[in-house]
Order: structure tokens, then C-alpha cells, then sequence
């Protein structure tokens, strides 16, 4: 199978600036491709490259087989585009802003009709059908924006940052959606901030960083990547924690943590597992839990990047309360 | 449920938009811009109060003064009015645009497979049923205080196409400073700043005479808005507004007006290109 998307060597520069550096990734038809990395990563610049909004400054990219370059409108007749801004018309109803697409896809005035009332209904938007869009709320307002990048059945879907700034619940409907749509064969491109929302939602992940990608592969591929596992034990006896981390740190490669009375250590084999539980039971040591565990993205993002994740959430929050808004890139 | 989401487009894929659906995609824009009235009908008062402020309060402020009595000054202040008007509501244009830049609403656009011409046309033609609109506005203002029209009421339909001309020729200065700023209110500040000085250096409001300084009176002459009340002076009251005997000339200042607009544009069409293109 051919892939849906597929970008070679994408660099751009602003300026000075040098946003991508020689991106390169593939989404396969029918999967959700996450991009992962912090503000400023060039997440926005490679989407916009690969809707057809922007031209890259060197490097290659086709959309469903169609170069985004010398193929734009063919490109554009597959592809739907949810921005991080909800580009949505807010003096018009929640109908209109649908019927307006609709009608530019070519659509006769009562099918866009029914089209905007099918998807008004698919997004829990009916009651609000008819009042401006600038009454919305955030969560609804997105939704708006997502239905209006569905208008024309895209094969393929980018979403740019689509829940930054939503609150949990509002995110959590917006990942039904997304499963959704997957299942109806539609090819998404997602870029998130999110850890968790890359690892729920993509089956395969480009982590990408000032403009390069740093890690791709699975959301597992990526623990064991980077992380390996963390073995976890918990005395029953919180006296006991130096013993067991003088056992653990004896039988893994890195000193053990000992946090509140769990002792945690990354491994890279497995099999360590019955040593440690032997040496335990022969120190006479009661565990209260014991748990080999992957280590979270979170772990890995810190690992690849330098940075934690946190940080970036608290700085995309932050962002998002501010609702500044680029327009440069 | 699944059904409404399934990728299946009807059709096939175009290599590049049809002159015919590039004209319907025009129409449906024109329509987004000219529906957003109906839920904000304080644009469209907007267009109208600031009108109806300034015919009034020069007519009975400035026209006795100005011209001995308010019905004396119709015949220069109406037209002069009219033109200025046009100049304000060709703002609207840049002020829409950028909005519709920084709310994202622009990407969604070019990101479909439409004519890349159908939102910015679409706009324009919009903005001319505001234009439209607001020589109307004034228009009514003018005939209910004492302005007639001494021609003949047909001469309001080159009147009207002399102004859109313009306005559309002068709306690129207005697509420019849209495309140049950061948000809405700037290309308001922006659009006072430029239109005050460009309107009042003219002859919109009171006849240009000897009592002027000479570079003044240079600027004033010169000045497109100078032109365009001049020619539609000359179409609406076919006569000089000082010296009633002597006929007022259509064509030649109609002919300036136009030049000066083509000035306009073959500056601020380019560089609207460039901004557009620094956009992606």
C-alpha cells in the first residue's frame, strides 16, 4: 500500500530562522500519524507545508500520492485541515460557517444543507446550529472547526494541535472523534504537545524537536527505545527501603530511586525479575508491591529532548490562556 | 453514524478549478461576507451613523459659513461627502481581510480546492454593496436637508460605477495595510490616519481659491478626492459649485480620479502580493 503521506529532506526557513531542518516521515493510508514535540518544534510549519499553505524551502512531500507543490489542488480535494486557531467564521451560525464550505466544495444549496445538519449532529452541535459561532465555547468552537475540515470527506486529515488549550472532557470527545474517523479509514496526521494524547490516539510517532526528528517509531518502539523498563518495589516496612535498594541497586546497572517508600530503578532485562524477588524473600524483606513496568513517554521525551513534558504542557497552557496567536509561520 | 465521516468524495480529482466554478466559489464568498450583516447589523449602522454625523454637522456647522446657507453648500458638500465616505468604507475591506487572517479563517480557504481569487473577490464585491450602500445613506441625508440633483436622476448610475471604480482601484491600500498589521483596530487607526489628511486636503468640502498657500492649494488640486467630487459635482449638479453659469467638466476629472486610482493599485497590488505570498 502506498503511503498517504510521505515527506523527504522538508526545510524551511523564515529569515534567520531555520524552522525545519530535514524532515522526513510516512503516514500509511488509514493510521494516525502523532508528531510530538514542544512549542516551536516546527510541528505548524510541516503541517502547513503538507496542506498545501506553505511552500517548503527545500526537501519534497506528497499527499495522497499528489506533490503538494506542482499538485496543490489536487492535494486540497483530499485533505481536511484543523489549525491549532479554530479558523472558523465567528459572525456565522455554526450552519452557515458548514453550508459555506459545502457550497465552495460544490455542493447545491440543499445538500450542503443536509450535509451541515449531519455534521452539526455527529458533533453534539445541533442546539447551537443557529446562533454565531462567536458564542461558542472553546470545546464547541473546535468541534466546529473539525466538522468543517470533514465537510468534503477527506481521505486525509491533519490536525494541528486540536486539543491545546480544551479542557480534559472536551479533549476526551475530541479523541472519540479522531478514533472514529480512523476507523472510517481516514489517514490522520496529528500533532499534540500531549504525550498521552500521542500515545492513545497514534499509531505511530515522530518526535520532533527544533525543527528535526529526533525519535520515530511506535509508542512502544519508543519506551524500549529510550526508557527501557522500571522495576518498582514497595516494603511493607518503609524502614526497609535502603535494604532493598541496596539489593536492587546491586543487581541493576543504574542506582536506584527511593521515593516515599518506593524504590524505583530503570533495567534493560527483564530477567532480572526473580533475582531481585529471590534476594528479597532471602533478606526476609515483606514487599507490598513489586511491578516491572514500560516507562512512560513522558520518560522518553525527557530522555530525547532534554526537557520534560511538563514543562511544555505548563508552557502550552499558558499559551493557550494567553491565546496569543502566530501569524508569522 | 460512520457513514456521515467516510471518506468517499464524490467525483473525481481536478487538476485545477473551472473559470465557471471559480465564479460560483466568488458568489459564495460574497455571500459569507454580505450574511455576516444579518447577525451583526451594527456594521452596517456603523456605515451609516458616521455618514449622517458628518453630513450634518458640516451642513449646519460649516454651510452657513461656508457657503451663506446649509441648501447653498449641498452642491459642494454632498459629492465631497460621498468620496470621502468611500474612502472609510474601502477600509472595511482591509479590516475584514484581517481578521480574517488572524482568526485562521483564511487557512481553512486555502486549504480547499477553490479558486485562490474567490475570497479576496468575494470580499470586494461585498464590500461594494457596503460602498453601495453608504453613498445611498448619503445620498438620502442630502436630498432630505436640500440637495438636489439639477441633472437628471440617471446620471446616479455613472455616479455610482465612477465611485465603486475608484473605491475598488483604492481598496488595495486598505488590502495592503489588512494584510500588513496585527489586528483590526490597527487598520481602523491606520485607515483614519491616511483618510482624514487625503479628504481634507481637497476639495470635498469647501471650493479650493486663491486664499490658499501654493503648495497647499497644489496638494489640493492634485488630490484624487479633489477629482473625483469634481466629476460627480459635475454628473449630480452639472454645474460649478461657486459660479453656477459655468459648467463642470465629467470626463477630465473623472479621467484623473481613475489615473490615480491605477497609481494606487500598480503600488499596492504588488506588495498585497508579496504580503500574501510572506503569509505562507
Amino acid at each position: 500500500m502506498s503511503h498517504a503521506i510521505r515527506a523527504e529532506g522538508l526545510e524551511k526557513r523564515f529569515g534567520e530562522t531555520h524552522a525545519l531542518r530535514g524532515v522526513s516521515l510516512t503516514a500509511d493510508a488509514g493510521t494516525v500519524l502523532g508528531v510530538l514535540g514542544p512549542n516551536g518544534a516546527g510541528k505548524t510549519t510541516m503541517t502547513r507545508i503538507l496542506a498545501t499553505l506553505s511552500q517548503a524551502t527545500a526537501g519534497h512531500a506528497e499527499v495522497g500520492g499528489f506533490d503538494v507543490r506542482t499538485e496543490a489542488h489536487r492535494v486540497r480535494q483530499l485533505i481536511g485541515l484543523t489549525g491549532q486557531y479554530a479558523g472558523v467564521d465567528e459572525m456565522l451560525t455554526g450552519t452557515e460557517n458548514l453550508v459555506l464550505i459545502a457550497r465552495l466544495l460544490g455542493l447545491s444549496r440543499n445538500e450542503s444543507k443536509a450535509r451541515a445538519a449531519e455534521l452539526l449532529q455527529r458533533f453534539a452541535l445541533t442546539d447551537a446550529a443557529e446562533r454565531a459561532a462567536k458564542t461558542y465555547s472553546g470545546g464547541m468552537r473546535r468541534r466546529l472547526d473539525l466538522a468543517a475540515s470533514l465537510v468534503g470527506r477527506p481521505q486525509i486529515l491533519f490536525l494541528d494541535e486540536p486539543t491545546t488549550g480544551l479542557d480534559p472532557r472536551s479533549r476526551g470527545d475530541l479523541w472519540e472523534i479522531v478514533r472514529g474517523l480512523t476507523a472510517d479509514g481516514v489517514t490522520v496526521l496529528l500533532t499534540t504537545q500531549y504525550l498521552e494524547e500521542a500515545d492513545q490516539l497514534a499509531d505511530d510517532i515522530v518526535v520532533i524537536d527544533r525543527g528535526e526528528i529526533i525519535a520515530h517509531g511506535t509508542s512502544d518502539m519508543l519506551k524500549a527505545q529510550v526508557g527501557g523498563q522500571t522495576l518498582e518495589v514497595r516494603p511493607i516496612q518503609a524502614g526497609d527501603g535502603e535494604a532493598v535498594a541496596a539489593i536492587v541497586g546491586d543487581l541493576a546497572d543504574a542506582p536506584p530511586e527511593v521515593r516515599e517508600g518506593l524504590v524505583s530503578v530503570p533495567i534493560a532485562d527483564p530477567a532480572m525479575m526473580p533475582a531481585v524477588v529471590r534476594r528479597l524473600d532471602d533478606a526476609g524483606i515483606a514487599v507490598g508491591e513489586l511491578a516491572l513496568r514500560k516507562s512512560s513517554l513522558d520518560e522518553v521525551f525527557f530522555a530525547l529532548t532534554g526537557h520534560h513534558s511538563d514543562d511544555i504542557d505548563a508552557e502550552a497552557n499558558e499559551l493557550a490562556a494567553g491565546a496569543t496567536k502566530e501569524t508569522s509561520a | 453514524m460512520t457513514t456521515a465521516l467516510a471518506p468517499e468524495r464524490a467525483g473525481t480529482i481536478e487538476k485545477s478549478v473551472s473559470p465557471p466554478q471559480a465564479i460560483r466559489q466568488t458568489f459564495t464568498m460574497t455571500w459569507r461576507n454580505l450574511v455576516q450583516i444579518k447577525h451583526n447589523p451594527m456594521e452596517l449602522i456603523d456605515l451609516s451613523i458616521t455618514p449622517i454625523m458628518f453630513v450634518l454637522l458640516f451642513s449646519y456647522v460649516f454651510g452657513p459659513a461656508m457657503a451663506g446657507s446649509v441648501s447653498a453648500y449641498m452642491p459642494i458638500l454632498i459629492p465631497g461627502i460621498i468620496v470621502q465616505n468611500a474612502l472609510f468604507a474601502s477600509m472595511t475591506t482591509g479590516i475584514g481581510l484581517n481578521t480574517d487572517v488572524s482568526k485562521g479563517v483564511f487557512d481553512r480557504f486555502r486549504s480547499l480546492p477553490i479558486a485562490r481569487s474567490a475570497p479576496l473577490m468575494g470580499r470586494i464585491i461585498a464590500d461594494t454593496g457596503k460602498q453601495a450602500w453608504s453613498m445611498f445613506i448619503v445620498l438620502v441625508i442630502g436630498l432630505l436637508i436640500g440637495f438636489r440633483i439639477e441633472t437628471t436622476w440617471l446620471a446616479l448610475i455613472p455616479a455610482f460605477f465612477l465611485l465603486l471604480a475608484f473605491a475598488l482601484l483604492f481598496s488595495w491600500v486598505s488590502v495592503f495595510v489588512g494584510l500588513s498589521v496585527r489586528d483590526p483596530e490597527k487598520v481602523q487607526i491606520f485607515g483614519f490616519v491616511i483618510i482624514f489628511p487625503i479628504s481634507f486636503l481637497s476639495n470635498a468640502f469647501i471650493p479650493v481659491s486663491d486664499a490658499y498657500p501654493g503648495w497647499i492649494r497644489t496638494v489640493m488640486e492634485a488630490n484624487p478626492v479633489s477629482h473625483l467630487a469634481d466629476a460627480l459635482r459635475g454628473l449630480l449638479v452639472g454645474h460649478d459649485v461657486v459660479n453656477p453659469a459655468v459648467g463642470q467638466p465629467v470626463l477630465v476629472p473623472a479621467l484623473w480620479a481613475l489615473a490615480w486610482g491605477a497609481v494606487f493599485a500598480a503600488i499596492f497590488v504588488p506588495l498585497s502580493m508579496a504580503r500574501f505570498r510572506k503569509h505562507s
